[in-house]
């Protein structure tokens, strides 16, 4: 099992240092951040004394062996805004992307089970498609909408829940609810496809013919195999999950890594980009880490190798 | 005889459930796209206003059938007094261009690069499958994000960005069913015959990809859509001045408590094209492929 996780490392680090050089990449494309750091009367002495103290003016070689090295002693810089290390910043913004990605995961990994679950025991009939068509009409809805219509309705309508910041769980629910709706939808029809199989597999035929009751065969039996696939997906779904979690943070004001990422972009502040996406870049790859212990944990097989 | 006897009528109704399979979805797939297409091109006639015109006069009015609103704007106006209904008309050109544009160089690359490491595996295809694999574990939003930071917005700069993203799922598709088609029996019968790889791959192979090909163009596209949209509003999408739909949903959050119709409309209108989109996807997914469901 050690050896199965040891084998995926090398991997995670070259997802990780795909994104670092793209990024670092696209950057240098981007523009010329000493004229937004210095007002317009500067003299071009000064713009090239600041240039030269953040090493813009090296060959681009240079910069980027001297980028990763930075990263790997995970040294982010300074922002060019703020005057502060970007590890500080991200560190401080990193607690709350967590709170809502992990809050959305839970929402829709446990009611994507259960509604899948529930979905496949009622196959073809309508409650079925009810779930199955809700699930299509999930998936179809932008995030961003989807959060702009849940604050009209419950926060100025409604006034039940506040409608930016972070805070106490009061403010979690309506973030929460608006990233996980997506994955929702879509955990429901895998589960769905996966109950329907393990339904119909032999082992479900057996434990029914052994008189267990119905509960027990779909609860423990059925769910137990179709959790490898569920888990599957919630790996897959986890970066797009991340992707969801920029715009909903912009939505609702949430002082999350995404946010100061966007707002990196439009201030043109590398050095607090870089920071946030190479900490959005670690979480999904420890995530994946912990998923494949999860797998080890649900399918033996998985641990002898 | 008693044995057939029981087993005729569920196969009669599976059969039948075969055939009718996806109809329910691909009919209301159809009905909701279709529509919005012709709206797009018949645009210039069918929007009352100018979706540019600003009359600051007639802010944030509401709909025409609410308290205080005026048949002249059907769906109320936005905060520069611009006609809503005009604007989603407009907008909903920009989604096609955009993801219409975006699915056909991501499905021509991807099905290119699917159908080579398919076919010849080897180097390449372990580099496509690296590369695919790099990309797919990051989240997707973020590079977009970063990437038009750098190039700059506009139509050109968002479909290139989403064919960066979207090729993946061409290529993925392709390329694991033309390993196995390669291995069937009558490509063996195609090379026996002397037929040349190219020949092999445009007549033999790509035909039998062709429904998983559509199928993956109606889900991609939708999720290009709502790409775009979600790109345009975190303000980097099309130009500001384009009627977009996501553009309008961006402005509309600061008038939320005001003008209930300004983030409605634009919304149900995508909603509306994504939904289709996807539901067509389905339907065909379920009539070509019906036990799966």
């Amino acid at each position: 099992m050690a050896g199965y996780l040891l084998r995926r490392i090398p991997r995670m680090i070259v997802v990780i240092w795909g994104a670092l050089t793209v990024i670092f990449l696209l950057q240098r494309l981007g523009g010329d951040p000493v004229a937004l750091m210095l007002p317009d009367t500067s003299t071009p002495e000064q713009q090239a004394a600041v240039r030269a103290d953040l090493g813009l003016d090296k060959p681009i070689l240079v910069q980027y062996l001297v980028f990763l090295g930075h990263f790997a002693r995970l040294d982010f810089g300074t922002s060019y805004l703020q005057q502060r290390p970007v590890a500080d910043i991200v560190f401080e913004r990193l607690p709350a992307t967590l709170e809502l990605a992990g809050a959305a995961v839970l929402i829709a990994t446990v009611g994507g089970t259960l509604l899948g679950s529930f979905a496949a025991r009622m196959r073809r009939r309508w409650p079925d498609k009810v779930v199955v068509g809700g699930a299509l009409v999930g998936q179809s809805v932008p995030t961003f909408w989807l959060g702009i219509i849940a604050i009209l309705i419950f926060a100025v309508t409604l006034q039940w829940f506040p409608s930016s910041d972070r805070g106490g769980l009061s403010h979690l629910v309506l973030p929460a609810l608006t990233l996980g709706a997506f994955s929702l939808a879509n955990t429901t029809r895998i589960a769905r496809a996966s109950m329907i199989e393990s339904l119909s597999a032999e082992y479900t035929q057996t434990a029914n013919a052994k008189g267990l009751r119905t509960s027990r065969v779909v609860g423990v039996h059925a769910l137990k195999n179709s959790g490898i696939s569920i888990l599957t997906l919630t790996a897959y779904m986890f970066s797009t999950l991340m992707g969801g979690a920029l715009v909903t943070e912009v939505v609702f004001a949430w002082p999350g890594v995404g946010r100061l990422m966007v707002d990196g972009v439009l201030q043109r502040d590398f050095p607090v980009v870089q920071g946030a996406v190479f900490m959005v870049a670690l979480v999904v790859v420890i995530t994946y880490m912990l998923l494949d212990l999860a797998y080890t944990l649900l399918d033996p097989r998985l641990r002898r190798t | 005889m008693a044995d057939l006897a029981i087993r005729l009528p569920a196969a009669a109704a599976r059969t039948r459930r075969v055939r009718k399979a996806g109809r329910l979805q691909i009919t209301i797939g159809l009905v909701l796209v279709v529509p919005i297409v012709i709206v797009a091109i018949a645009a210039p006639w069918l929007a009352p206003h100018d979706p540019n015109a600003i009359d600051l006069l007639h802010r944030l009015a509401p709909p025409a059938w609410s308290a205080g609103g005026t048949g002249d704007h059907v769906l109320g106006t936005d905060h520069l007094g611009r006609d809503i209904l005009s604007r989603v008309i407009y907008g909903a050109r920009v989604s096609l261009v955009v993801g219409g544009l975006a699915v056909l160089g991501a499905g021509l690359i991807g099905v290119t690069i699917g159908l080579l490491a398919g076919y010849f595996r080897g180097v390449f295809d372990a580099i496509v499958t690296m590369i695919a694999e790099i990309q797919q574990s990051f989240p997707f939003l973020a590079l977009a994000i970063v990437v038009v930071a750098a190039i700059g917005r506009g139509v050109t700069n968002i479909v290139a960005v989403l064919i960066v993203g979207g090729w993946i799922l061409f290529a993925r598709v392709v390329r694991g069913e033309t390993m196995s088609i390669s291995r069937r029996q009558f490509v063996d019968g195609a090379r026996a015959l002397g037929a040349g790889h190219t020949r092999i791959l445009l007549r033999h192979i790509l035909p039998n990809v062709r429904s998983s090909i559509i199928v993956i163009t109606t889900f991609n596209f939708a999720w290009f859509i709502i790409s775009e949209a979600s790109l345009s509003f975190l303000g980097l999408g099309v130009d500001p001045n384009t009627p977009s739909w996501g553009q309008m949903l961006s402005d509309s959050r600061n008038y939320l408590a005001l003008a209930w119709w300004y983030p409605a409309f634009p919304g149900i209108a995508l909603v509306a094209l994504v939904l289709g989109a996807n539901m067509l996807g389905d339907g065909l997914q379920d009539r070509w492929d019906p036990y799966l469901k």
